[in-house]
């Protein structure tokens, strides 16, 4: 071995041997799988601090399970947001939404019609839920699994599909992978694909809000397994550091691509937990639970408005699907997580509760999901009129040396003549400039 | 040039409330060069802080901050440690406006002392200014005297896409001749060092012509500019020399209108050879002035090994090699 002048091996033989642990999850491909090393509380039992409460306080709270939905199907506990009985069949609403849009996304992307496409199924409630406990105007910054943000605020549905197509009707010029959105109109940052950056980058945003004396805040969302990017550690010093009006919110699906949550150090302890170090508020909530998630984040931007610091939010979840269309998880985990899975389906499990208070039945449901296929459907075909991926050039070629600098500078102007040269030999078809 | 800097943070922050400076000591002490010595007094600590040594977070906030509707101006302590936020700076900052198709922008200037010659070892003199011109979004300024500094930060801050504003610490104090063993003169004893009260600016993507000649070009910027000043006026050289001021966007017709006109063309900076800016310039002289050259083109530039502590004359590009480049140049 290196390093060692000779000899000097020996000198250790009677110390034991050091060994390495490599993270291993419980199931793999053909195990059964058996849940119940999991910690589920039971719901309405967590304590629910006031808004203001100094992290110190907090403890058990970012280890714990904040849970409203219990078995009953009802709401139990201080973190019942009592919300009516309109607002639960609207969050009901978008998240069936979601769901239906990722279906369809989904086969679209099977059929061709665009190259990628990433679900949030069972993780609707962490973004639709969430967002719903913000104002409209508070700044999210998004990754790519919270589709339902948009949802949620009434983004047209047809901008999102236009966008995967990369078709003509995409505002962002066929420039992104689909599905990494960006509407300043509705307060929804544009999405980037390396992981975590958009963490400090919502805390930046935020801290600006409170140097102009501004009444907005900024939301973050990351997946568990990008928590052990650097940025977002960096996201966690500058939050707290500035007490910047920030929620950051960690979304813990338990798999990150292939990877385990152990590979973040999930092994160890919570990624609430990772509040604590900081002096954040931390909490760990049922992600499943859209009562909860709404409450814990309602909880958490009042306390950012009320100048009372930032909230790191773990929202305990599981990954139903697939990572992405490129992505075939029979091949790393237990098929049977998604059925065992101790925490249910978020949409099922407010339908339920719906029709537990009196206020929904299994026939109106239907009719909202079907209600919603269709509705994504139309506009699917809508889109489809401003073409689809790969089915010609949809946008001007010029249009490619646009926005890299607020004016072209002539290296780019040079470079944008010489692609339109090409065009005829390239693209005999004909295309416009 | 330390005044001239600090004066354009003020005249910046003066006309706009939304431009905030903030970096590792830059707020109540003013900055380990003092270039920001007395704003926080003078703005207040909301406009004026310190941040946690994070240049990613300080790069990442800026980009929050940017999208926001501030105009952050960020400084990392010294260019060496700009490292840690170069993925906010490439993947982030510079291609805001073009994911977003120009929702969003990151108006900041990242300002940085870089560049050798102070004894800072290999963590304290690097000038990694062609990480930065080859990501699309950014651009790279470079200033090499008081006026100039002030002239372009104030652009640099104004402008809104990204920029990376290089400070050459080797000359905060005043021009260098390039001897080790010879001091800097101070400032005040140049006409460059004299800086206009108030506002005024200098357009980015725009050269200095430094010097005039007929027998050959010199592309420079930063600490060369003086440097090569000095070899020329000890060897009797009459040279065009351009202070490129900006590399991205650079002034393409300065360089050929020079080279037209002379025929030849040196460039002399202080980075590492290999993939250097020089390439850059050196290919584009070839590409666009073949036909007017009369010798190849030549460049003269530091080593490709990091910066040696002890060594570090040994490494910079002084009289003796940039010398011994114009001898070769102009006897073809
Ligand atoms: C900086 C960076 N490294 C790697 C990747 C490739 N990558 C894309 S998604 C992903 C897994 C992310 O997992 P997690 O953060 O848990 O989020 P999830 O997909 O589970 O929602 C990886 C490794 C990337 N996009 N960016």
């Amino acid at each position: 071995m290196a390093d060692r002048p000779d000899g000097a091996a020996q000198q250790g033989g009677n110390r034991p041997k050091l060994a390495l642990h490599v993270p291993e999850p419980k199931f793999r491909p053909g195990d059964t799988v058996d849940f119940s090393h999991l910690q589920i509380p039971e719901a309405g039992k967590q304590p629910r601090p006031d808004e203001t409460c100094d992290p110190k306080d907090m403890h058990e709270l970012a280890f714990g399970l904040v849970r409203v939905l219990g078995e009953d199907n009802k709401a139990h506990g201080p973190w019942d947001p009592k919300l009516d009985p309109d607002t639960l069949r609207k969050m009901l609403g978008h998240m069936a939404m979601t769901r239906a849009f990722d279906e369809r996304m989904f086969r679209g992307q099977r059929q061709g019609k665009t190259s990628f496409y990433m679900k949030c199924t069972g993780e609707e409630a962490t973004s639709v839920a969430a967002s719903m406990a913000l104002a409209a105007d508070d700044m999210v910054f998004p990754s790519y699994r919270q589709q339902g943000i948009l949802i949620q605020r009434g983004y047209p549905m047809i901008e999102m599909i236009n966008q995967i197509y990369s078709n003509k009707g995409d505002k962002l010029k066929g420039r992104q992978l689909p599905i990494m959105y960006s509407s300043r109109e509705h307060s929804f940052f544009t999405i980037s694909g390396n992981l975590a950056t958009q963490t400090p980058q919502a805390v930046g945003w935020a801290m600006a809000s409170a140097i102009k004396g501004d009444s907005r805040i900024a939301a973050t969302w990351v997946g568990e397994g990008s928590t052990a990017e650097g940025d977002f550690h960096s996201a966690c010093t500058f939050a707290t550091v500035y007490h910047a009006p920030v929620i950051l919110n960690v979304i813990n699906n338990q798999w990150a691509i292939s990877s385990f949550s152990g590979f973040a150090g999930a092994e160890r302890t919570t990624f609430a937990a990772r509040a604590l170090g900081y002096g954040l508020a931390g909490l760990r909530v049922d992600g499943n639970d859209a009562l909860a998630c709404f409450a814990a984040e309602q909880w958490a931007a009042n306390r950012a408005r009320a100048n009372a610091g930032p909230t790191l939010i773990e929202f305990f979840t599981y990954r139903a699907e697939g990572h992405s269309t490129s992505d075939d998880p029979s091949g790393y985990r237990s098929a049977q997580e998604r059925s065992e899975w101790p925490l249910g389906d978020p949409i099922t499990r407010l339908k339920d509760h719906l029709i537990a208070i009196g206020e929904w039945d299994e026939a109106r449901q239907e009719k909202m999901d079907l209600e919603a296929a269709e509705l994504v459907k139309a506009t699917t075909k809508e889109a489809e009129a401003n073409g689809i991926l790969g089915h010609g050039l949809h946008h001007p070629f010029r249009t490619m040396f646009e926005d890299v600098f607020e004016e072209l500078p002539w290296h780019l102007k040079e470079q944008s003549e010489q692609a339109i040269r090409e065009r005829e030999i390239k693209f005999p078809g004909g295309l416009e400039l | 040039m330390i005044e001239a800097i600090n004066d354009a943070l003020a005249v910046s922050m003066e006309r706009d409330p939304n431009v905030v400076v903030m970096g590792e000591d830059v707020g109540y002490f003013g900055g380990v060069f003092r270039c920001t010595a007395g704003l926080q007094e003078k703005f207040g600590k909301t406009r004026v802080f310190d941040t946690p040594i994070s240049e990613c977070g300080i790069i990442a906030v800026a980009v929050g901050m940017g999208a926001y509707g501030l105009r952050p101006v960020p400084e990392i302590q010294f260019a060496d440690y700009i490292y840690p936020g170069l993925d906010q700076l490439i993947s982030e900052a510079a291609r805001l406006r073009y994911r977003s198709a120009g929702e969003y922008i990151a108006p900041m200037t990242v300002r940085s002392p870089f560049g050798g010659g102070i004894f800072g070892g290999q963590t304290h003199s690097q000038s990694p200014e062609a990480i930065f011109t080859h990501v699309s979004g950014l651009k790279t300024v470079i200033p090499s005297t008081p006026y100039d500094a002030k002239g372009l930060l104030i652009s640099a801050i104004e402008d809104n896409d990204p920029v990376i504003f290089f400070e050459p610490k080797r000359i905060y104090n005043g021009p260098f001749s390039g001897y080790y063993d010879k001091p800097a003169q101070p400032w005040k004893k140049f006409d460059a060092s004299v800086v206009p009260e108030g506002y005024y600016k200098i357009p980015l993507g725009k050269a200095r012509l430094a010097a005039e000649g007929e027998q050959l070009t010199i592309l420079a910027y930063g600490t060369m500019v003086h440097v090569v000043e000095a070899v020329c006026r000890e060897k009797g050289v009459e040279a065009d020399i351009l202070d490129l001021r900006t590399l991205v966007p650079l002034d393409i017709e300065a360089i050929e209108a020079s080279v037209e006109k002379t025929g030849r063309c040196l460039i002399v900076h202080e980075a590492t050879r290999t993939s250097g800016f020089g390439a850059e310039l050196s290919a584009l002289v070839t590409e666009r002035c073949f036909y007017h050259l009369e010798a190849p083109v030549v460049r003269v530039t530091g080593f490709d090994t990091p910066y040696p502590h002890s060594l570090e004359w040994a490494y910079f590009p002084g009289p003796v090699r940039i010398g011994e480049a114009l001898d070769k140049i102009l006897s073809e």
